[in-house]
């Protein structure tokens, strides 16, 4: 290679660049989730044996945001938010994106299997697919129920770390699944209410603009609703107890009146006061979510 | 114009690529060697020597509350000692 031809290549990528496809931040929740469904789960297991699965389920994660960013980088090319990701910068290539999502989702799967069980591996397996294909080839470009379905992917992780180590499925698990399942559409509706997202120029379908910004807010109320019992029912289980359902009643019910209050806004308010109330409410949608978890294991250490 | 520097800004995100790897192949080996360990450590013996395909009686799970008692009357594999000394070679 000439010093001319290697002038020509400028945006050659470093180490931090295949990290940014693996989603980092996306990476965080699972990990955290899927921690939480391992550790508070009913059978011991060695540490490092815990710390594996994991990490694989983190891979497999990553792997499946990679393979996201690969199928979506002309989208990603439209949007302010995502355009500068590693494939539309052009610091890494679409066909490497592509490679390294399967290999990574591959080792994944192989070494979950390997460390925990098939049963979690194949689980694992399918919700890269579900992500991958169901929602990022499928879904997302075709319906604005995108991120209802597409929730399920994120909803996985704790179900993963709970089938690491009991090899199965059960009422607990079923129930971490649906808390993250139907608090996902509000909290990236909420997002979606004050974030100037140029959607509609990528061709994506969202309901704020297939169906407006008013049904939006209702949907967002109503699934705090939809929410709330099974939030309570989880802590109902054998996982569940004082603590956790203490933080459970008190966050259920902030929610649902911070989402009735969003749902009664009109945009005329909302742009007036700068988005405060939806603002407020998406903070309380991540502080939501991270306090049940983190009840979940205050509930599993104490165990009152 | 651009002051002409001994390493290309280009080798330095190299240099960040291949130690990268590098580190994360060391991590794995590591890991692998852990995970290894710790599986022969806590795993049974049983799922450890079948990995041979071959049934011996000491690998077949036992019931609970049995004792398995000497035969009364025991088979020799013939050309064991036991075979020598007059023990049955057939049923």
């Amino acid at each position: 290679m000439t010093d001319a031809t290697t002038y020509q290549a400028p945006n050659e990528a470093e180490f931090s660049d295949y990290v940014a496809l693996l989603k980092p931040r996306v990476m965080s929740l699972v990990v955290f989730t899927a921690l939480v469904g391992l550790i508070v789960a009913p059978v011991h297991v060695h540490p490092l044996v815990a710390f594996c699965s994991v990490l694989f389920i983190a891979i497999g994660g990553g792997a499946s945001g990679a393979l996201n960013m690969w199928y979506d980088a002309d989208i990603d090319a439209v949007m302010n938010r995502t355009k500068s990701r590693p494939i539309p910068s052009g610091k890494v290539s679409g066909n490497e994106a592509l490679a390294v999502g399967l290999a990574l989702s591959g080792i994944a799967v192989m070494m979950l299997g390997l460390s925990a069980n098939w049963f979690a591996a194949g689980f694992l397996a399918f919700t890269i697919f579900f992500y991958a294909v169901v929602y990022t080839m499928w879904l997302k470009r075709s319906t604005p129920q995108n991120i209802v379905i597409g929730g399920a992917a994120g909803a996985f992780p704790p179900m993963i770390g709970w089938a690491c180590i009991t090899g199965g499925v059960s009422i607990e698990s079923l129930l971490m699944f649906a808390l993250i399942f139907f608090w996902t559409p509000p909290h990236f509706w909420a997002l979606a209410l004050f974030m100037k997202e140029d959607y509609h120029k990528a061709g994506v379908p969202m309901l704020t603009v297939t169906h407006g910004r008013p049904t939006t807010r209702r949907h967002i109320f109503a699934y705090t609703l939809v929410l709330a019992p099974f939030a309570i029912w989880l802590g109902l289980t054998s996982i569940g107890g004082p603590i956790y359902l203490a933080v459970a009643a008190v966050l259920n019910a902030l929610f649902i009146w911070r989402g009735w209050q969003v749902m009664r806004r009109t945009d005329e308010q909302s742009y007036a006061d700068g988005h405060k109330a939806e603002k407020s409410f998406f903070k309380l949608s991540l502080i939501y979510l991270f306090a049940h978890f983190a009840a979940l294991l205050v509930q599993h250490w104490v165990g009152v | 114009m651009m002051a002409l520097r001994i390493e290309h800004e280009l080798h330095t995100r190299r240099k960040s690529r291949n130690i990268g790897l590098l580190v994360v192949l060391l991590a794995f080996v590591a890991l692998i060697f852990g995970l290894s360990i710790v599986k022969v450590k806590t795993g049974s013996s049983a799922a450890l020597e079948g990995f041979d395909h071959q049934v011996r009686p000491a690998l077949l799970p036992r019931e609970s509350g049995v004792e398995i008692q000497p035969s009364e009357n025991p088979v020799a594999a013939p050309g064991t000692p036991g075979a020598e000394q007059g023990a049955r070679t057939a049923p």
